[in-house]
């Protein structure tokens, strides 16, 4: 299982490469969040996967380490977040500077 | 008791979310926020004292006993940056008053920053690396709408930039977390640092620890600062001043925490990276600084200049070269903000960011004139000023240590922050007014007020090093031993 996940996981990050190094920002936007996606999982295979649910019933043996659960909780939140903020600010980029390609950006510093 | 060392992030916190309410009330949210400032700098002060005699505090959350929960903790060396991170800011929002423009107070400047300064001191007093990690968020999540606040053409290309990078190197921190949480086991910084003594710090876990320096030399700008000299010119002078004086140094600091209280078994592999990396930032921010006529470049480009020489401190991993880290620090985080202020002053009085299209300011505006150039002779190191004790210890600090290349480089730049600075200085300053009479704008009390009052601190804290020599020093002490650190949270 650990292995089946973190071959996902980097090939999440091999797609998040591909569409970090783009030309539209919005292409870039997704990269970041198949990033973080991509994070989560790694976040969560080394928390382990032997074992049970946590605690319910005090019950004796294996739990699943919760730790990282609540980690990637936490991140997902954020994540949800600075997603959200990036997605507006581009389309407010995207109204005042008439594209969504950086290369064109680059040439509009002082106007 | 211990439950004032949360005070420094509540405060700002809670604030912020109450001036969300009150967006009408402009009057209210100005002197609010400076009130909320000065409250601020007294706790953190009085907290700061309280360690001198009592000794590290902490504050175990929901009392959950270290390692199972989330703690703050303030050593002297952390509550030292909380308290300059409070009067820098109070300062600093006392400028913007007269300067940030009427619009931009409606879109709640006054809320963000609010919500920066508790996620910078949060980052200085947690105990815990995800909660480092968290804090970092809260910090540049308000960054990102300081940056693009008023939403001019130059600053949304420069903000996308900003985002981008912090968002995959926030993503970077996330995974040495996961791996440095698979390998440990935990997130309590000074159960980390117990465990890793324990197991030795295995080729593994440097390569983790390389991982987090890549992260924080993001942060910090060291080496890689290239999105650096374009994000912190274009927002408003009061916002830039508070990026400068703040934001790289919180990075500075998680480099400072993680390299000499939990990754400090392997000087030979991790240190020689970072100095290595200062040696190239030194390198680099000089050749920026005398590049660009942009006096907002000029300073970004010196920010990066101060990044490389602080960290040669922690290179040379000594008592000696930890105390004049610190004192640079400090140094370079009120004179940083003054050089910002002072620039941006220029600019507002001049319409033109060029230096080469100024001339002769110093006629109709001496005092600034005069700050100016104390604010140059303190950046440099000239004795009586601040920046001298820092010099001097970080200096002697890499004599004792043998590393005479980055020393010789560190004196260098700071030949080249003069030339930089002083290039400024004299095209600006001296010659023949191009302010016709009319054009003479009366600089107002309010603008000056806070550049003054930190070029007072910058001056004070040069002649009488003596006022703060004492906490100084025992935060290297404790940086410098670890073991007094890990005892201070693990012994219950």
């Amino acid at each position: 299982m650990e292995t089946v996940m973190i071959i996902t996981s980097g090939f999440l990050v091999t797609i998040a490469v591909y569409l970090l190094l783009s030309r539209k920002i919005i292409q870039v936007i997704v990269g970041t969040a198949v990033l973080t996606h991509a994070v989560h999982l790694l976040l969560m295979t080394m928390g382990g996967f032997g074992g049970d649910v946590p605690i319910i019933n005090g019950e004796k043996g294996e739990f699943v380490d919760a730790i990282p659960q609540a980690l990637i909780l936490t991140s997902i939140v954020i994540s949800f977040a600075v997603t959200a903020f990036f997605l507006v600010l581009t389309y407010n980029a995207y109204q005042q500077l008439h594209t969504d390609d950086l290369d064109q950006m680059r040439g509009m510093y002082y106007e | 008791m211990n439950n004032m060392i949360v005070l420094p992030m509540a405060i700002p916190l809670l604030f912020g979310i109450l001036l969300v309410f009150l967006q009408p009330y402009i009057r209210f949210q100005r002197w609010g926020t400076v009130f909320m400032l000065v409250i601020n700098s007294a706790v953190s002060i009085y907290i700061l004292l309280t360690i001198q005699t009592k000794g590290i505090l902490r504050l175990d959350f929901g009392e959950w006993l270290p390692p199972f929960g989330i703690l703050f903790v303030a050593d002297s060396f952390s509550m030292l940056l909380v308290v300059t991170t409070s009067i820098v800011s109070t300062f600093a929002v006392l400028y913007a008053f007269a300067t940030i423009g009427h619009e931009r107070e409606q879109l709640y400047f006054y809320t963000f920053v609010s919500f920066l300064i508790a996620g910078v001191n949060g980052s200085f007093l947690t105990g815990d690396i995800f909660n480092l990690f968290v804090m970092f968020e809260v910090m540049l999540l308000a960054s990102y709408a300081l940056i693009t606040l008023g939403g001019k053409k130059f600053q949304l290309k420069e903000s996308i930039v900003y985002i981008a990078i912090n968002v995959v190197s926030s993503s970077l921190f996330l995974i040495a977390i996961a791996f440095l949480y698979g390998t440990i086991g935990t997130l309590n910084m000074a159960h980390i640092s117990e465990r890793i003594t324990e197991v030795g710090q295995t080729p593994l876990l440097t390569v983790i620890s390389l991982l987090f320096l890549l992260v924080f030399s993001i942060k910090s700008g060291l080496m890689l600062y290239q999105w650096l000299p374009g994000s912190y010119s274009v927002p408003p002078t009061a916002i830039a001043a508070l990026f400068g004086a703040l934001l790289t140094k919180v990075g500075i600091y998680a480099l400072f925490r993680f390299f000499t209280l939990m990754f400090y078994h392997q000087p030979g592999i991790t240190h020689k990276v970072i100095g290595f990396m200062a040696l190239i930032t030194l390198i680099g921010g000089s050749i920026g600084a005398m590049a660009y006529i942009n006096i907002r470049k000029i300073i970004s480009y010196n920010v990066i200049i101060s990044v490389g020489f602080i960290l040669i401190g922690l290179v040379v991993a000594s008592t000696v070269g930890y105390e004049g880290a610190i004192y640079y620090l400090i140094h370079d985080m009120f004179a940083k903000a003054l050089l910002i202020l002072l620039g941006g002053t220029m600019i507002y009085l001049t319409k033109t960011e060029l230096y080469d299209e100024m001339s002769g300011l110093i006629r109709n505006y001496p005092l600034l004139g005069w700050m100016f150039f104390l604010t140059v002779l303190a950046l440099v190191g000239i004795p009586p000023l601040s920046g001298f004790i820092g010099k001097l210890l970080i200096a002697q600090g890499a004599v004792q240590a043998g590393e005479y290349v980055l020393l010789i480089v560190g004196f260098l730049s700071s030949l080249i922050v003069l030339y930089s600075l002083m290039r400024i200085f004299m095209n600006c300053f001296w010659g023949e007014t191009i302010l016709s009479e009319d054009d003479v704008k009366p600089l107002r009390k309010i603008v000056l007020l806070p550049c003054l009052a930190l070029t007072i601190i910058v001056i004070a804290l040069g002649i009488y090093p003596e006022s703060i020599a004492p906490i100084v020093q025992d935060a290297a002490k404790t940086l410098a031993n670890p073991d007094l650190y890990i005892k201070a949270i693990l012994n219950n």
